[in-house]
């Protein structure tokens, strides 16, 4: 078991080193991302519900800080939460659609035109409709969940993956070590598995992580509306929602949160934009 | 002002990834007096481009011109600001670009691109812009100057192209252009015309020209002098027939004989056939294969065909050659013949077996025995996969070996072409495009095959690194006994290795022949076009060639209806009414070559020795 797990370490490692700067330092923000989601409400001093002061929208001190909210809850505690909720949530919406766009786009490729045709028309349909339309519709008609939260997210994004992995994929197809292989009599399987994927990573990656920043911002607009992650569940739009009355004493209350989320959205953003010469 | 350039201790950096600089261009000086032509030689990265750019002041992304003195008709480049630059570069030097398919935007008429230079520095109005452009095309004798330039770009071809772009340089009246390997891309054929029009609008405007190429007799034919660079440096330099003809330093002496590629020695051996007393057995047999696209009509044929009618063979442990210009369906040959594109009629025979015209019907023995070597390695190469990985795969695929012995085994291929073990844990970003080609040959021969088609191995390799792979080919093939077939544009590399030559010209083979006898003899008018075009080391050659051909020039006629001969609009022996209608018969020459054409055999053309002396 050890073993295996250096092996893992030591071949996720060689992994890192053969992508560009751009997907790795994108690869390593969101890992710090990761950690804080996970270990960050471990180490919360106060439950997120916990009324702890008498004192509302209260600024930076000893005791709290980075101040209480709008019901003198501490904000750090609660902040570390809503960062789990966002990261998570956008995280497995993430995979969802990028999972998804990837597997039809590259299946795509290898199968007849006709279900080529279909797939396109399909996901050039749900392109066509704008996204948080889209979530409004799905949210008024299923009612405000988390799974259906990122069921829909997964379903708004799936389009774009499918058309970048498809175009990838089309394009690496057309490679001459393609041909070579199937002229060795290569199966479907491993060609797509083992002669084109591998040269897609860098790229997807890039992908996913756009993805990613763009569930982080549509979740936070839904949840801001009041229609994303309801209460008692917390994350970084609602917590900017429930503050926002804060924003006349510019307490930090609610501009801690809107901070966090920049930092999340636009340092994944440059990270992954770096990779241009 | 005694020189139009000159250039002291020019130093260029690059970047490496690390941060650090390395050399690119080391302490390079030269000059060229007004009205020159200036040829700057040397292998790919050897940084003859990097200099021709810093006459412009100007460093490709990641590079810096890191010190020297770069003076270009009385004005310090190295000085200049960004706007003096931009007024500088245009009106005073101009480029033209190795591939001027990308440099043209396909979204607007060629007249408007030609004339831009001119109206963005305002030396002209519009009107006389476009009036001086038609003067130009007439110069570059482009077909229809008045109104050739209301075209798009994809409706022109490639050398056409070329001269357009030459065209563009010279809008503004430059008094230097730089021409950056403008026929590197061209056709032997097309390359006589293109070469010709830059140097009569050269000589004839009196402008300075700078001619970065790897091809030394381009070089006697168009330039003054030449430097010689190799590794950023200036390795030697002086009068070019001088340079050609004394080379002084070992590595000029090398390029020189890299162009001199000797004959392949044997040839068909008829007293060894016939002393076994067997006619010689062939291996793959193409008959009457037809490819193409497009709708298909009542007896399964396409409307459009890459390949109209093929009829082949490769004799055991031979070499064909096929020859023929870009476009005239040699991959195709080489793709239809693996399975990799299904021919819609006639049959592939390997060994009297009949194959699958798809590969993917064809059995693993029968995939096994026909292996593909093709173009482009940087394409052919999996970038994900290390060598070792590359080679191991084939084995297993094919003979089932896996672990120790499968690495023995693809160290062994390492071996066979002489690449070092090292090599083995790369990948194929990391390595020459030289090295990249001995591996996908060591993953060819990987699956013991019998016959191996080589598509085009050498256009992307330097004179000197080509000739080493064509070396290592002849080699393999004699010691292993394979046969191949080797497609190539290039006539040099053609006699290198091959022993038998077929001619391709528009899907058709228009001429079979063996490969000791592509010199003399009668031969079909488009082979001795051909063969007459191939550029030679000797000054003063394209003015011969062009006397000639102006002698000879035949007024233009519509192209073959039907089933005419494939070369009726070229042809200056056409028999009229005749060639354009009716399909060339197949004849039988003397010395067992077989000849696509209306001609008589007597009024064939022939060539000696004497009138086309690659061989010299
Ligand atoms: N699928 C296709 N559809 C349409 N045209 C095609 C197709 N495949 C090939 N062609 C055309 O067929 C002709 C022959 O192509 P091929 O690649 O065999 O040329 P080639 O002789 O190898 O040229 P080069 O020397 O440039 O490699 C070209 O004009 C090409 O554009
Ligand atoms: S058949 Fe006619 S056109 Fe064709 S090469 Fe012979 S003479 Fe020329
Ligand atoms: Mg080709």
């Amino acid at each position: 078991m050890g073993m295996s797990l250096a092996g893992a370490a030591r071949r996720g490692a060689a992994f890192a080193a053969r992508l560009a700067p751009g997907p790795r330092r994108a690869l390593a923000l969101l890992a710090f991302w990761f950690v804080i989601a996970i270990v960050g409400p471990l180490l919360a001093p106060h439950a997120p519900g916990e009324i702890v002061d008498r004192d509302v929208f209260a600024g930076f001190s000893a005791r709290h800080w980075l101040g209480t909210d709008y019901l003198g809850r501490d904000l750090g505690s609660r902040l570390l939460w809503a960062v789990r909720y966002t990261v998570l949530i956008c995280t497995l919406s993430t995979l969802l659609s990028c999972g998804f766009g990837i597997m039809l786009g590259i299946a795509a490729t290898a199968m007849s035109v006709w279900v080529e045709r279909v797939l396109g028309r399909l996901m050039d349909g749900l392109l066509s409709i704008p996204s948080l339309l889209f979530a409004l519709l799905v949210i008024a008609a299923a009612g405000e969940s988390v799974p259906a939260l990122i069921l829909t997210m997964g379903v708004i994004y799936m389009p774009g993956s499918y058309r970048t992995s498809r175009a990838l994929a089309l394009r690496i197809a057309q490679a001459d070590y393609v041909m070579a292989a199937l002229a060795r009599g290569e199966g479907r399987i491993f060609v797509i598995l083992r002669e084109i994927l591998p040269n897609m990573t860098g790229p997807l990656l890039s992908d996913i992580g756009l993805r990613f920043v763009y569930a982080v911002l549509l979740l936070s607009n839904l949840s801001f509306l009041g229609l994303g992650v309801q209460p008692p569940l917390v994350d970084l739009g609602s917590l900017v929602r429930e503050n926002v009355l804060g924003m006349v004493y510019g307490a930090p209350a609610v501009v801690v949160p809107t901070i966090v989320l920049a930092l999340l959205t636009v340092g994944l953003n440059f990270a992954l934009d770096r990779q241009r010469p | 002002m005694t020189h139009m350039i000159s250039v002291r201790g020019l130093h260029v950096v690059g970047r490496r990834g690390d941060g650090g600089e390395v050399p690119i261009v080391r302490d390079v000086s030269l000059e060229a007096r007004r009205g020159e032509v200036l040829a700057l030689v040397g292998e790919s990265g050897s940084g003859k481009t990097t200099i021709a750019l810093a006459l412009m002041g100007y460093a490709r992304a990641g590079c810096r011109i890191s010190g020297g003195a770069i003076a270009v008709a009385g004005h310090r480049v190295d000085q200049m600001d960004a706007g003096e630059l931009r007024s500088f570069r245009g009106r005073t030097i101009s480029y033209v670009a190795q591939n001027a398919g990308s440099a043209f935007n396909p979204a607007l008429t060629l007249h408007q691109q030609v004339i831009e230079p001119a109206l963005a520095h305002w030396v002209l109005p519009r009107r006389d812009a476009e009036r001086r452009a038609i003067e130009l095309f007439r110069a570059m004798a482009l077909p229809h100057p008045e109104t050739i330039g209301a075209r798009y770009p994809h409706q022109l071809s490639g050398g056409q192209l070329q001269r357009l772009m030459a065209a563009m340089a010279l809008i503004t009246e430059p008094e230097v252009v730089v021409f950056d390997e403008p026929t590197t891309a061209l056709d032997v054929t097309t390359q006589i015309e293109v070469l010709e029009a830059f140097r009569t609008v050269l000589v004839h405007r009196g402008i300075t020209g700078i001619y970065v190429t790897h091809d030394l007799a381009v070089v006697a034919q168009v330039a003054d002098r030449a430097v010689v660079l190799r590794h950023g440096a200036v390795c030697e330099s002086g009068d070019t027939p001088e340079v050609l003809a004394r080379p002084r330093t070992p590595y000029t002496r090398e390029l020189v004989a890299a162009c001199h590629l000797p004959v392949r020695p044997k040839g068909l051996d008829p007293a060894v056939d016939a002393a076994s007393g067997t006619a010689p057995e062939p291996v793959l047999t193409l008959s009457d294969i037809v490819v193409g696209y497009g709708r298909v009509d009542a007896n399964g044929l396409p409307a459009h065909r890459i390949l109209d009618g093929i009829d082949l063979s490769v004799t055991r442990g031979r070499t064909l050659g096929i020859i023929g210009e870009s476009g005239c369906g040699k991959s195709t040959l080489a793709r239809a013949s693996a399975g990799l594109q299904p021919p819609a009629a006639g049959t592939v025979r390997f060994r009297g077996e009949t194959l699958a015209g798809r590969v993917a019907r064809r059995t693993p023995e029968q995939r096994r025995r026909v292996q593909i070597v093709a173009q482009n390695a940087d394409l052919v190469l999996n970038p994900a996969w290390t060598v070792g990985a590359i080679l191991e795969r084939v084995l297993r695929f094919f003979h089932n070996l896996r672990g120790a012995v499968a690495r023995a085994e693809a160290l062994r291929l390492l071996d066979i072409v002489q690449l070092p073990h090292a090599v083995f844990d790369r990948r194929p970003p990391e390595l020459s495009g030289g090295q990249k080609q001995r591996v996908n040959f060591a993953r060819a021969l990987a699956a013991r095959p019998e016959l191996v088609l080589c598509d085009e191995i050498t256009a992307a390799l330097d004179p000197v690194v080509a000739a080493a792979i064509l070396t290592l080919m002849s080699d393999l093939q004699e010691t292993l006994g394979l046969s191949c077939i080797f497609i190539t544009h290039d006539l040099h590399a053609l006699r290198a290795v091959c022993d038998r030559v077929a001619v391709l010209l528009g899907g058709h083979v228009v001429e079979q022949c063996d490969a000791a006898a592509l010199m003399r003899g009668a031969h079909h008018p488009y082979t001795r076009l051909l063969v007459s075009s191939v550029p030679e080391m000797r000054p003063g050659w394209l003015d011969e060639v062009v006397a000639q051909r102006s002698a000879a020039a035949a007024p233009f006629v519509p192209t073959a209806v039907g089933e005419g001969c494939p070369f009726v609009s070229r042809c200056v022996t056409r028999i009229a009414g005749v060639c354009e209608r009716v399909r060339p018969p197949v004849v039988a020459t003397a010395d067992g070559g077989r000849i696509a054409c209306h001609l008589p055999p007597g009024d064939l053309p022939v060539l000696a020795p004497g009138n086309s002396t690659i061989d010299a």
